[in-house]
C-alpha cells in the first residue's frame, strides 16, 4: 500500500493548492530559460539566415550589429575581386519607429541586393520582391497583410510577401526592401531640404574669391553629388570560395582595402559574448534565486506535513514498521509534489509561451536538466522531514 | 508455558534528583488465552509498565519474556530486531484508537498486515474476513472520522489482530467509550483471548469493566500490591 499517494489523496486539495503555486514558479524558470535561449536565437537571427562567411566592416568597428558601420556600396566589386571570395552582397540594416494605430512600432529594415544574398530566408506566403522599387517582405511578427502599404521616407511600400520569424539582435520584427530603397528611406532628403543644402553649399563656394565663376560651378555640382549620394551600405557580405582559406582571405581584405573583415565565428560571439552575456547572467541568477526558493517552500511543506504525520509516524513505529516505509512515504510525497509541480509549470508554458512578446525557445535539454535539478531538489527538501521522522519514537502514539 | 513473563522489572524515567521510580520490582505471568487487568490510580505506572512489556519503553531492570524467548534482562537485549517482535508477536490497542487518519477502515489493518509481509490480496482478504467478525463489514471504505468511537476502537482491534499475535496489550481501550460500548469491546477482548489462545494484558482504571478478567494486578506507586484471581 503507498502511504504518500494516500495521504495525499487524504488532502488532495491542500496538495493541489501547493503544487499548482509551485508549478507557477517552475513555469517561471522555465521560461526564463526560454527567454535566454529567445534572446540568443534573436541574436544570432539575421546571421544565421544570411549564411556569410565574412562581414566587411568600417575598419576598427565591430560592425553592423553591435556598432555602426558605414562604407561605399561600390567596395562590394573590390571584395568580389579578392581571391578566394565567390560572392560578395551589400546590406543596410536601420531600425526604424513609426506610429501605428496610435502606437511606437519598431521594426528593423534590411536593405538587400536582389541579385546578391542576404534577403528573406524563406517565404511563408505571397512572393519574393521582384521590382527594385517599393516591395516589401515583412516578418510575420510585423503583423501586415499581402498588399498593404506602409509609408517610409518619401514612398509607400507593398507588403508582397511574408516571411518567417526573423528579428534584429533586440528582438524587433525584420523588414526587407531592396538595397536601393533602403538607402533612400535612410539617407534621402525631400526637396526642400536638398534646395537648402544646394544654396547653402552654393553661398559658400562663391565666397571663395581665387576660382572663376565656372570653376565655382564645377566644384558647386561635385560637392552636391557626394553629399547628396545615398549609395552607402553598412556591410559588405562574402562567400567564400570552395578551398579558400578564411584568415588569408580576411588578413588580404584588412590589409589592402582597409576593411575589417569579421568570420562568421567572430560575429557570432561579438552578438552573444557582448551582448546577451549580461541577460545571461541576469536570467540565470533569476532562475537560481527561484530555484532556491522552491527548494525551501518545498522543505517546509514537507517538514510541516511530517510535524502533523508525528502520531501516524509514532503509530506506524510502534505497530512494526520499518524505517523505509516511512522514509519512504516522505519522500515520494516530496518527489510526487515536485513531479506534479513540474508538469504543470511544463503544461502552462507550453501553453503560453508563444504569447510572450519575446521569443522563448524550449530547448528538450534545458526542460530535461531542470526535470534533474526539481528531483534533486526534492530529494534534498524531504531530508528535514525525514529527520524528523526518524526521531519519533514509537512511545509518542500513546496518550490522549 | 508463559506468554508473558515478568520478573522484578524496574523503570525509572531520568537520572540523579529528578529521577522517577515509575515501576518497581513488578513480577507477573500471563498464560496464552488469559484476560488479565492491571489496575490503578493515575500516575501509579501502569502504561509505563505495559510499554516497558511492549518493547516501547526500555526497561531499567528486570527480565521479560514474551512467548518463551527473553527480550528483556537488565534492558533490551542487544541485538534484537524490536520492530520485527512487534509486529509479529504483539499487538497494540490504545485509549485514542490511533488509527491512521489518511487510510480507510479496511486499509488501515491492510497496513499491519503489509508491513508483515503478506501480499495485498492476502491482506485484503484477511482484513476483510477480520472486520467483517467485528461487524464492521459495511464500514471498510469509511476514513476513521466517519466512524463512531466503538467501530474506531474495534478497527484499532481488528488491526491489533491482524498479525495473529501471541500478545495482545491494551491501554484503557474502553476509556474514550460509553458503558455499552466499553463492555462490548471487553466482551469481544474475552472472546479473542479464548478463540486466538492470545495473552490479553488491559490497563484500566475503570472499574465498570472489572468484572470479565480472570486476573487483576493492582498497582500503586509503582509497586503490585494485589493480585486478585477471578472465578471462571
Ligand atoms: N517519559 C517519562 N519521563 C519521566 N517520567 C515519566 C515518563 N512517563 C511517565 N512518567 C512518570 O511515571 C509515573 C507513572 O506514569 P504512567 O504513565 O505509567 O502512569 P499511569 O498509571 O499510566 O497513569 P494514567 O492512569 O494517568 O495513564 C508518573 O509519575 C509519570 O509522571
Ligand atoms: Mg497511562
Amino acid at each position: 500500500m503507498n502511504l504518500a499517494i494516500r495521504d495525499i489523496r487524504y488532502h488532495r486539495g491542500r496538495f493541489i493548492l501547493t503544487s499548482i503555486g509551485l508549478g507557477l514558479l517552475l513555469g517561471v524558470v522555465m521560461s526564463m530559460g526560454g527567454i535566454y535561449r529567445g534572446l540568443f536565437a534573436d541574436a544570432l537571427a539575421v546571421l544565421n539566415a544570411t549564411q556569410a562567411d565574412l562581414w566587411v566592416v568600417q575598419q576598427d568597428t565591430n560592425g553592423p550589429f553591435a556598432e555602426n558601420s558605414r562604407l561605399p556600396e561600390d567596395i562590394r566589386y573590390r571584395i568580389a575581386s579578392v581571391p578566394g571570395v565567390a560572392q560578395a552582397s551589400p546590406l543596410s540594416f536601420q531600425t526604424i519607429q513609426i506610429e501605428r494605430q496610435g502606437k511606437p512600432f519598431r521594426f528593423y529594415l534590411i536593405g538587400y541586393d536582389l541579385n546578391g544574398f542576404g534577403g528573406p530566408p524563406v517565404i511563408t506566403a505571397g512572393r519574393n520582391i521582384r521590382q527594385k522599387h517599393y516591395e516589401m517582405v515583412a516578418a510575420k511578427a510585423m503583423n501586415m497583410e499581402l498588399g498593404q502599404k506602409i509609408h517610409l521616407g518619401l514612398h509607400d511600400y507593398t507588403v508582397v510577401g511574408i516571411t518567417g520569424k526573423m528579428v534584429s539582435s533586440s528582438g524587433d520584427p525584420a523588414a526587407y526592401v531592396s538595397l536601393a530603397d533602403a538607402q533612400d528611406i535612410q539617407f534621402k532628403k525631400d526637396n526642400n531640404a536638398i534646395r537648402n543644402d544646394r544654396a547653402r553649399i552654393a553661398a559658400k563656394v562663391n565666397e571663395i574669391q581665387i576660382i572663376s565663376p565656372a570653376q565655382a560651378g564645377f566644384l558647386n555640382q561635385n560637392i552636391t553629388g557626394i553629399t547628396e549620394s545615398t549609395h552607402i551600405v553598412n556591410t559588405v557580405v562574402a562567400r567564400l570560395a570552395p578551398g579558400a582559406n578564411l584568415p588569408d582571405v580576411q588578413d588580404r581584405i584588412q590589409r589592402w582595402n582597409h576593411f575589417r573583415a569579421i568570420s562568421n565565428e567572430e560575429q557570432t560571439h561579438i552578438l552573444t559574448k557582448g551582448m546577451i552575456e549580461k541577460a545571461k547572467m541576469q536570467l540565470g541568477l533569476f532562475r537560481i534565486i527561484l530555484l532556491v526558493i522552491s527548494a525551501v517552500i518545498i522543505s517546509l511543506i514537507i517538514y510541516t506535513s511530517t510535524i502533523d504525520k508525528i502520531r501516524v509516524i509514532a503509530t506506524l513505529k510502534l505497530i512494526g514498521s520499518q524505517n523505509r516505509v516511512i522514509v519512504g512515504m516522505i519522500l515520494q510525497q516530496s518527489l510526487l509534489m515536485g513531479v506534479i509541480a513540474y508538469g504543470i509549470g511544463y503544461g502552462l508554458i507550453s501553453l503560453t509561451y508563444e504569447k510572450f512578446p519575446r521569443r522563448i525557445v524550449l530547448e528538450p535539454i534545458d526542460m530535461q536538466l531542470l526535470f534533474l535539478i526539481v528531483i534533486v531538489i526534492c530529494t534534498i527538501a524531504s531530508f528535514v522531514g525525514i529527520r524528523k521522522a526518524l526521531k519519533v519514537e514509537p512511545a509518542e502514539a500513546l496518550g490522549g | 508455558m508463559y506468554s508473558i513473563e515478568v520478573d522484578k522489572l524496574t523503570k525509572i524515567y531520568g537520572k540523579g534528583e529528578t529521577a522517577v521510580k515509575a515501576i518497581v520490582d513488578a513480577s507477573l505471568q500471563v498464560r496464552p488465552g488469559e484476560l488479565v487487568a492491571i489496575l490503578g490510580p493515575s500516575g501509579s505506572g501502569k502504561t509505563t509498565l505495559l510499554t516497558a512489556i511492549g518493547l516501547i519503553n526500555e526497561p531499567t531492570h528486570g527480565k521479560v519474556i514474551l512467548d518463551g524467548a527473553v527480550v528483556a534482562d537488565e534492558g533490551w537485549l542487544p541485538g534484537l530486531d524490536l520492530k520485527r517482535i512487534r509486529r509479529e508477536k504483539l499487538g497494540f490497542i490504545f485509549q485514542a484508537h490511533n488509527l491512521i487518519p489518511f487510510l480507510t477502515a479496511i486499509e488501515n489493518v491492510m497496513i499491519a498486515l503489509e508491513i508483515n509481509h503478506l501480499t495485498r490480496t492476502e491482506a485484503k482478504s484477511r482484513a476483510t474476513e477480520l472486520l467483517a467478525s467485528l461487524n464492521l463489514g459495511h464500514r471498510l471504505n469509511n476514513y476513521p472520522s466517519a466512524l463512531s468511537g466503538g467501530e474506531a476502537q474495534r478497527v484499532a482491534i481488528a488491526r491489533a489482530l491482524a498479525n495473529r499475535p501471541k500478545v495482545i496489550l491494551a491501554d484503557e481501550p474502553t476509556a474514550a467509550l460509553d458503558t455499552d460500548n466499553g463492555k462490548n469491546v471487553m466482551s469481544l477482548l474475552k472472546k479473542l483471548a479464548v478463540e486466538n489462545h492470545s495473552a490479553i494484558l488491559v490497563v484500566t482504571h475503570d472499574h465498570r469493566m472489572v468484572e470479565g478478567f480472570d486476573r487483576i494486578f493492582e498497582v500503586r506507586d509503582g509497586v503490585i500490591v494485589q493480585e486478585t484471581q477471578r472465578d471462571v
